[in-house]
C-alpha cells in the first residue's frame, strides 16, 4: 500500500465515520449503527470506496475490542469480579452451553451433518462482545442488572473461544488437526507440546499476568511517570496492551482474555484512571473502524441471491438465541425488563464468529459455501442488535412496566464520589480524612508518583494523574461529582485547572487552594468563589494564641480573630479587582489596611461595651426604671 | 499504700462547681471580686466556661464528668436578657442530654443542688412588678428553677447582686465575702451529704 492510497483510505473510514455517526446519534440510533450503516455505504456493494482490503482492516481493527475488555477490566475490581462468578459461570456456562444445543439442532434439522452442525451451534453461539458493550455503555445500561449478566456472559464467551479453538479441529479428525492449527491460526509456543504441558504454560503465563501486573507494571508506571511526559505515558500504555496481546497469541489464547486480566490486576492501581483516558481514545477509533469493516463486509451479492434463506437464517439465529436467553434469565431470576433488555442485546452473532468460521473453514470442518453464508447472517445480525436494542427500548420496554433505574448499582463499578480532591499532599489529605470521617467518599489525584506510591501504602486509594486534563478528569467522575478541592501545589497548574473545569465540567462547584494574597486575587478574578490562603488559618491561629498567651481571654481573642478574619477576607476581594501592576495598588492597599484596622478597633470596642453595659445597664434604669416606678 | 488507697472522704473532695460565664470578664468589676472571694475555697471547683471553650465547641463528656462528680453546681453569670449568656445556654443545650440529665434514665444530676448567682445593672427596684423590668426576679428564672426541676435537681434561693455599675469598692468586696461565705457553707454541708449518699470511690472528680 503506497502512502497515497493509505492517506486516501484514511480519509474514506474517517470521513464515513465524521459523517454517519453524527447523524446516527442525532437520529436515535445511537454510534455503533451509524458505523456499521458507514461501512456498508464505502463497502464493494454499494460505493465500492473499499474493497477486499476491508477484511484486513477487520483484522486489525479486532485490536479495538482488545483494548475495550482491557478497559472493561480496569473498571472491575478483582473483588467485584470474586462476586460476578455466579453468573459468569453458571449462566455464561449455560448460555453457551444450551445455545449450542439448540442451534446444532436447528442446524441437524437442515440436512447439515453431525460434525458441521456441532461446529456452527458452538461458534454462533457466540454473541458481539465488541456492539453489546458498546450499546449499552452508550445508553448507560451496563450498571443495571441485565447490563451485568450480559456482561458477565460476553466474559465467559470470551474464555469459551479457547477450548472452541481446541474442539474445531477434532470435529475435523484428529489427522487434520496436526496440519491446520498451525497454518490458520499461526504458529504458538504451543505446537509440538503435549497437552499437559500447554496447560501449564497457559496457567503459568496466566499467573505470570496477575504476579507481572501486581509487582512489575506499577513501579514501572511510577518510573516512567516520574518523567513526566504525557507521550511516554501513552506509549507505555499501549506497549503494555500490545506486549499482552502479543504473549497471548502467541500462547493460543485470546488477547481480549489475556488483557481483560491484565485490567483487572490493574484496576486497583493508582495508575487506573490515567491509563483508562490514555487507552480510551484508541478503543474508540479502532471500534469504529471495526463496526466500518462489519458493515463493508456484508456481502449483498450473496443476499441478493438467497435472500430468503439468509433472512430466514438471521430470524433463526436472532429467535433461537434469544428464547435461549430468555429462559435462561428466567432461571436466573431477572426482572422482565431486565430479562428482555439481556436476551435482546446478546442475541446476535459475534466478531469472534468471523475467526472461528475461517478457522473451521481452513481445518476442514464446515464447507466453505455454508460458512460464507453463514458469516453474512452474522454479519446481519450484529447490524440488526442496535435496532433490535432501539425497538426494544421504545416498543417493548414502555409495555413492561417494572424499570430498573440506571443509577441504583452505580457505585458497584464506578467510583463516583460526590468529590475530587486533585492533590493529596499535606492540604488535601486533611480535607479528604474529614469528608472520610464524615461519611463522605472522595476520589483523590496526585500528580507526584513518590506521594502516590507513598500514601498508597497507608491504605489511601489515591490515582496517579494530571488532573489538569479533561479526560482523566472524566474519568474520576468529573461529570457526576458535586464538588472539586484543588489542593495543588502549583499555582499555574491551579489556574489552568480552573479554565479547563469551567470550560467542560461548569457544575462542579471549585473550592480552591491559594498559595498567597497574590494568587487569592488570580482565582477570584478566575471566577472561583471558594478561594481559601494556605498559611492564612494558621496566621490567625498562632496570632490568636499569641493574644492569649500575653493575657487576653481566650473568647476575647477568638472574637478579635473571628472579626480580622471576617475583614481580610472582604478587603482581598475587594482588592482582587485592581490590577497589581497599578501604581495605585500599594497605596490603596495600605489605606485599606489601616482603614480596616481603624475599623476592627472600633468594633471590638463597641461590642466591648455593649458587653459591659449588657441591657439592663443603671442609665437605662435610671432613666426609665425611675420612671416606672414613680 | 493500702492504707490511703480508700479514705473515707477526702476532705479536699470538691461538692461545689462554679460554671463561670462572662464573655467580658476583663471589664467586669463586681465578677472579679466575687471570682477573687472564692478562688481557692475548699471543696470549691472553679470553672470558667468562655475561657476553657472561648469559640464554644464544648467537650460535653467533660462537662457531664465534671457535674457528675460534684454535688452543688453554681451558675455564675450576669444576667443577660432575662437569661444567662449565650455560652451557659450552649452548655445546657450540650450537656444536659435526654437520657443523661432527663428523661427515661436520665438520673445523673438527680439529688444534686443547683445556685444561680446572678449580678444585674439595674437596682432591686427594676426587678417588681412595677418597675422597670414589670417582673420579679424569681419569675424571670422560672426557665432556670424548672430546668434544675425537670433534672431532679433542687433549685436553691438565687444568690444575686443589684445595680453593680453603682457600687463602691467596699459594697462590692462585701458581696464577695457574702458569696464566699454562701459557697463555704454550700461545700461543707455538701460534703457532709456526699459522704452519706455517695461511696468513696465515686467521688472521684475532675481536676480543673
Amino acid at each position: 500500500m503506497d502512502h497515497d492510497s493509505f492517506f486516501f483510505q484514511a480519509f474514506i473510514y474517517l470521513a464515513a465515520a465524521v459523517i454517519s455517526v453524527p447523524v446516527a446519534k442525532r437520529l436515535g440510533l445511537g454510534s455503533v449503527l451509524g458505523y456499521l450503516l458507514a461501512g456498508m455505504i464505502i463497502g464493494p456493494f454499494v460505493l465500492g470506496l473499499v474493497g477486499q482490503e476491508g477484511q484486513d482492516v477487520m483484522h486489525f481493527a479486532e485490536f479495538g475490542v482488545v483494548m475495550m475488555l482491557f478497559l472493561v477490566g480496569l473498571e472491575l475490581e478483582p473483588s467485584l469480579l470474586w462476586r460476578l462468578r455466579v453468573p459468569i459461570l453458571g449462566l455464561g456456562g449455560l448460555q453457551v452451553a444450551a445455545t449450542s444445543i439448540v442451534l446444532a439442532g436447528i442446524a441437524l434439522a437442515l440436512g447439515q451433518s453431525v460434525k458441521v452442525a456441532l461446529a456452527c451451534g458452538m461458534i454462533l453461539a457466540l454473541s458481539s462482545t465488541a456492539i453489546v458493550l458498546q450499546t449499552l455503555q452508550e445508553k448507560n445500561l451496563l450498571k443495571t442488572s441485565g447490563g451485568q449478566s450480559s456482561f458477565a456472559v460476553l466474559l465467559f464467551q470470551d474464555i469459551a473461544v479457547i477450548p472452541m479453538l481446541a474442539v474445531l479441529p477434532l470435529l475435523a479428525g484428529a489427522e487434520h488437526a496436526a496440519g491446520h492449527s498451525k497454518g490458520e491460526h499461526g504458529s504458538t509456543w504451543l505446537d509440538g507440546l503435549p497437552g499437559w504441558l500447554g496447560g501449564l504454560l497457559i496457567l503459568g503465563a496466566l499467573g505470570g499476568l496477575i504476579v507481572a501486573g501486581r509487582y512489575l507494571v506499577r513501579p514501572a508506571f511510577r518510573w516512567i511517570a516520574k518523567t513526566r511526559l504525557r507521550e511516554i505515558f501513552t506509549a507505555a500504555a499501549l506497549l503494555l496492551v500490545v506486549a499482552i496481546t502479543l504473549l497471548m497469541t502467541r500462547l493460543g489464547l485470546s488477547p481480549a482474555l489475556g488483557t481483560f486480566v491484565a485490567g483487572v490486576v490493574l484496576a486497583t492501581s493508582e495508575y487506573r484512571h490515567e491509563l483508562e483516558s490514555e487507552i480510551e481514545p484508541f478503543k474508540g477509533l479502532l471500534l469504529g473502524l471495526f463496526f466500518i469493516a462489519v458493515g463493508a463486509s456484508i456481502d449483498f451479492n450473496l443476499i441478493l441471491r438467497e435472500p430468503a434463506l439468509v433472512a430466514g437464517l438471521v430470524l433463526a439465529l436472532l429467535g433461537a438465541k434469544f428464547v435461549v436467553l430468555a429462559a435462561l434469565g428466567k432461571i436466573f431470576r431477572l426482572g422482565l425488563d431486565q430479562n428482555l433488555l439481556f436476551s435482546f442485546a446478546l442475541a446476535q452473532g459475534g466478531e469472534f464468529a468471523f475467526v472461528l468460521f475461517s478457522f473451521a473453514s481452513g481445518s476442514g470442518v464446515l464447507p466453505e459455501a455454508v460458512s460464507s453464508v453463514l458469516v453474512a447472517v452474522v454479519a446481519i445480525s450484529m447490524a440488526l442488535t442496535p435496532l433490535v436494542m432501539i425497538l426494544n427500548e421504545r416498543l417493548v420496554q414502555p409495555r413492561v412496566g417494572t424499570r430498573e433505574k440506571p443509577e441504583r448499582a452505580d457505585d458497584e463499578i464506578h467510583e463516583a464520589n460526590p468529590v475530587i480532591i486533585a492533590g493529596y499532599g499535606r492540604f488535601g489529605q486533611v480535607v479528604a480524612r474529614l469528608l472520610a470521617t464524615n461519611g463522605v467518599k472522595s476520589t483523590l489525584l496526585d500528580i507526584d508518583s513518590d506521594q502516590v506510591d507513598l500514601v498508597r501504602r497507608f491504605g489511601a486509594r489515591v490515582y496517579y494523574g494530571d488532573a489538569t486534563r479533561h479526560d482523566l478528569l472524566a474519568a474520576a467522575g468529573a461529570s457526576s461529582a458535586k464538588l472539586i478541592v484543588l489542593a495543588l501545589d502549583n499555582p499555574e497548574k491551579t489556574l489552568e485547572l480552573v479554565h479547563t473545569l469551567g470550560k467542560h465540567f461548569p457544575h462542579l462547584t471549585i473550592l480552591a487552594r491559594a498559595r498567597g494574597r497574590n494568587d487569592a486575587y488570580s482565582l477570584l478574578n478566575a471566577g472561583v468563589t471558594h478561594v481559601y490562603r494556605e498559611v492564612f488559618d494558621t496566621s490567625l491561629a498562632v496570632g490568636k494564641d499569641a493574644l492569649h498567651l500575653l493575657g487576653f481571654r481566650a473568647h476575647r481573642a477568638t472574637r478579635a480573630v473571628q472579626a480580622f478574619r471576617r475583614h481580610d477576607e472582604h478587603m482581598v476581594r475587594e482588592l482582587a479587582q485592581m490590577r497589581r501592576d497599578d501604581p495605585g495598588y500599594v497605596n490603596t492597599v495600605r489605606e485599606r489596611t489601616s482603614a480596616i484596622e481603624e475599623v476592627l478597633r472600633a468594633e471590638l470596642g463597641y461590642t466591648e461595651q455593649a458587653d459591659e453595659n449588657a441591657w439592663d445597664s443603671e442609665p437605662l434604669v435610671k432613666a426609665y426604671g425611675n420612671q416606672a416606678a414613680e | 499504700m493500702h492504707r490511703f488507697s480508700m479514705p473515707l472522704q477526702p476532705p479536699e473532695a470538691p461538692s461545689v462547681l462554679v460554671l463561670f460565664a462572662h464573655p467580658n470578664f476583663e471589664r467586669s468589676r463586681i465578677h472579679r471580686e466575687l471570682v477573687q472571694a472564692i478562688k481557692g475555697l475548699p471543696g470549691v471547683t472553679f470553672h470558667d466556661l468562655y475561657e476553657a471553650y472561648p469559640d464554644l465547641d464544648i467537650n460535653v463528656r467533660n462537662e457531664q464528668e465534671l457535674a457528675r462528680a460534684h454535688q452543688v453546681i453554681v451558675w455564675q453569670h450576669p444576667l443577660y436578657w432575662y437569661s444567662t449568656p449565650a455560652i451557659l445556654k450552649q452548655w445546657q443545650d450540650l450537656v444536659l442530654l435526654h437520657g443523661w440529665a432527663f428523661g427515661a434514665g436520665g438520673r445523673a444530676l438527680a439529688g444534686k443542688q443547683l445556685l444561680s448567682a446572678i449580678t444585674t445593672g439595674g437596682g432591686p427596684d427594676a426587678y417588681q412588678r412595677s418597675g422597670y423590668h414589670e417582673h420579679t426576679l424569681g419569675e424571670l428564672l422560672v426557665p432556670i428553677a424548672q430546668t434544675a426541676r425537670l433534672c431532679g435537681m433542687t433549685y436553691l434561693e438565687p444568690f444575686v447582686v443589684h445595680g453593680t455599675h453603682q457600687m463602691t469598692p467596699e459594697q462590692a468586696r462585701e458581696a464577695g465575702a457574702r458569696y464566699r461565705l454562701l459557697l463555704a457553707s454550700l461545700a461543707e454541708s455538701a460534703a457532709i451529704k456526699g459522704s452519706e449518699l455517695t461511696a468513696p470511690a465515686e467521688t472521684r472528680h475532675g481536676s480543673r
